[in-house]
C-alpha cells in the first residue's frame, strides 16, 4: 500500500506547469487534491515517473459570476463549492450534488477539476456538469481550447484531455429565474459512490409547461444526456403520466453496467426511480417558489 | 528528484524540519519520522478515516496527503487536540464516559473528525453528527456510543466530568 517512487515538481504558475507538462506529459501525472490519484498510487494502479503538483497555482481556485456565466477555477475545493452562496444561487444543482461526494475531510482537499477529470462513472460532477451544459477551458503550450463537457467525458474513467493539457476553468450557464434543478442518487452508504444518479434542470414557461428539459444520468458506465427522456418532457405540463413516460424513457436509454454491487436491471430501475424523484423535487421546488 | 526533499511542518505547535521522499504520506511522516503514533493507518486509501488529522485547521485524510505537499503547513494530531498535554479535550472525556471506544483503533480519527464538526457547527443535530461521522469506520462499537459522545459535547458545550452517571438521552438508545 505504498506508492512506487516518483519525482515531484511544484510549479508556482500555470505557465511553469504547462512547460513541465509539455516536456513530461506522457510520463507524468498532475496532482490536485490527490483524493483519487493517491489511492491509485498507493495501490500502484498508476506508476507515473513524476507528479506535477498544482496546489501552488492558487489563482486557479475561484468562483466568479459574470454576464450569466458561472466560472469555477479547476483548483476550487469541493468544500468551497458546497459552502459558496454564489454557487447556491447560480447552480443549485452543483451545491446539492457536492454534498453527496464522499465525506467532509475528503471534500476539504478534493477539487472540482480533479473530480471531473477522474471521471468516475458514478461521480457527481460529470453528470451534473453534463446536465448543466457546462464547458471547460484547458491549456497547453500549444494554446488554449474550450471543450463542452459532453465532448470531454468518455466511458471508463477517460476524457479527451491530452496528456500535455491542464484544466483551468469550468464554465456553467447561470440558472435563470424560471429554472428548477434537482439531483438524486442512490448509494448504499452515506458518501459511497452512487449506484445510479440523475440530474435534472427544467425551465418552465408561463403556462406551467416545461420549455426546456435537461436530464443526465449515470449507472456504472459514464454520465450521459437522456435525450429521449428530455423529449418526453419538453413542451409538456409535468403531470403524473408525463413524469411516468419520462422515467420509462430514461430507463430504456440509460446504458448501465452491472457489477458486484448492482446488476444492469437494478441500475436501470434505479435510473427510472431517481428520474421520478428528481423531477418531483424540481417540480415541487418550482411550485413552492411560485407560492412565495 | 525522486530523492529526499526538505520540508517543514508545524505539528501541534512544534516546528519540525525533515527530509522526505516525494512518495511518503503525511501519515507515515507523522508516525515514523516524527513519532506522532496517535494517528492510525487503517486502509491507506481514504476509506476508513482512522488517519484523520487537521491540516491548517481542517480535517483531512493523512494517508491521501503527500508529506511533501504539506510543506509549510500547520498540522494538528490527536496528541495536540487537548490544550495541554495531560488534560483531555471534552470529546476525549465524552468518548471515555460514553464507552465510545472498544479497541480504540478508530478513535483518534473519530475525535479529529468530530472536533472539526464542532468547531464549524458547535450545536449540530444528531442527524448532522451521523452524516458527518459517516466518513469514519469503527469495527467495534456499532456507532451508537460514538454518536452519543459527540452529542453530549454538542449539547453541553463541554463534556461533563467523567464521574457523572451515564444519562440515557431521550433522543437515542
Ligand atoms: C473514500 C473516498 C470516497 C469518495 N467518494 C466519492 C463520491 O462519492 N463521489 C465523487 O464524485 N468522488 C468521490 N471520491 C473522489 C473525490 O471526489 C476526489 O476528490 C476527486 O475524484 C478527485 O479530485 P482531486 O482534486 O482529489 O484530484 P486528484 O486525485 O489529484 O486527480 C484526479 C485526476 O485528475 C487529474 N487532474 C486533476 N486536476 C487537473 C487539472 N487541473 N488539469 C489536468 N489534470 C488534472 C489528475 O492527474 C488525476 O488523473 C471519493 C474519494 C475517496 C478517497
Ligand atoms: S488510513 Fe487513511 S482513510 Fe483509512
Ligand atoms: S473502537 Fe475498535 S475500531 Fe472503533
Amino acid at each position: 500500500m505504498k506508492p512506487a517512487q516518483f519525482a515531484l515538481d511544484t510549479p508556482q504558475s500555470a505557465s511553469e506547469a504547462l512547460a513541465l507538462l509539455s516536456d513530461h506529459g506522457d510520463s507524468a501525472k498532475v496532482i490536485a487534491g490527490g483524493q483519487s490519484l493517491v489511492p491509485m498510487l498507493n495501490f500502484r494502479l498508476v506508476t507515473p515517473e513524476r507528479l506535477i503538483d498544482i496546489n501552488g497555482l492558487e489563482d486557479l481556485a475561484y468562483i466568479r459570476e459574470n454576464d450569466g456565466v458561472l466560472a469555477i477555477g479547476a483548483m476550487t475545493r469541493q468544500q468551497e463549492i458546497e459552502a459558496s452562496p454564489v454557487i447556491a444561487a447560480a447552480a443549485p444543482l452543483l451545491a446539492e450534488a457536492t454534498r453527496e461526494i464522499a465525506h467532509p475531510s475528503i471534500r476539504n482537499r478534493g477539487t472540482v477539476g480533479g473530480s471531473l477529470l477522474h471521471n468516475d462513472p458514478s461521480a457527481e460532477y460529470p453528470v451534473t456538469l453534463l446536465c448543466l451544459g457546462a464547458e471547460v477551458e484547458v491549456a497547453s503550450v500549444r494554446g488554449n481550447r474550450t471543450i463542452p463537457v459532453s465532448d470531454l467525458i468518455l466511458p471508463w474513467f477517460s476524457t479527451t484531455l491530452e496528456p500535455d493539457e491542464l484544466l483551468l476553468e469550468i464554465r456553467v450557464p447561470v440558472a435563470g429565474e424560471s429554472t428548477s434543478q434537482a439531483f438524486e442518487e442512490l448509494a448504499r452508504r452515506k458518501g459511497d459512490f452512487a449506484l445510479a444518479a440523475v440530474a435534472v434542470a427544467l425551465t418552465f414557461g408561463a403556462s406551467g409547461a416545461i420549455e426546456k428539459a435537461a436530464i443526465a444520468g449515470t449507472a456504472g458506465r459514464c454520465a450521459q444526456r437522456l435525450t429521449e427522456a428530455e423529449r418526453a418532457l419538453t413542451g409538456e405540463v409535468p403531470t403524473d403520466s408525463v413524469v411516468g413516460a419520462v422515467a420509462a424513457a430514461a430507463e430504456t436509454e440509460i446504458q448501465p453496467v452491472g457489477d458486484i454491487h448492482a446488476d444492469e436491471d437494478y441500475r436501470r430501475h434505479l435510473v427510472a426511480l431517481m428520474t421520478r424523484r428528481a423531477l418531483a423535487k424540481a417540480i415541487g421546488d418550482r411550485a413552492g417558489s411560485k407560492e412565495d | 528528484m525522486t530523492g529526499e526533499r526538505k520540508i517543514s511542518l508545524r505539528v501541534n505547535g512544534r516546528q519540525h524540519e525533515l527530509e522526505v521522499e516525494p512518495r511518503l504520506s503525511l501519515a507515515d511522516a507523522l508516525r515514523n519520522e516524527l513519532g506522532y503514533t496517535g494517528t492510525h493507518l487503517g486502509c491507506e486509501h481514504g476509506m476508513c478515516g482512522a488517519c484523520t488529522v487537521w491540516l491548517d485547521g481542517k480535517s483531512v485524510r493523512s494517508c491521501l496527503m503527500l508529506a511533501a505537499l504539506a510543506d509549510g503547513a500547520e498540522v494538528t494530531t490527536i496528541e495536540g487536540l487537548a490544550p495541554d498535554g495531560d488534560s483531555q479535550h471534552p470529546l476525549q472525556a465524552a468518548f471515555s464516559k460514553h464507552h465510545a471506544l472498544q479497541c480504540g483503533f478508530c478513535t483518534p480519527g473519530m475525535i479529529m473528525a468530530a472536533a472539526d464538526l464542532l468547531q464549524q457547527n458547535p450545536h449540530p443535530s444528531e442527524e448532522e453528527v451521523v452524516d458527518w461521522m459517516g466518513g469514519n469506520i469503527c469495527r467495534c462499537t456499532g456507532y451508537r456510543a460514538i454518536v452519543r459522545a459527540v452529542m453530549d459535547v454538542a449539547e453541553s458545550g463541554a463534556a461533563p466530568p467523567a464521574s457523572d452517571p451515564e444519562p440515557e438521552p431521550s433522543s437515542v438508545g
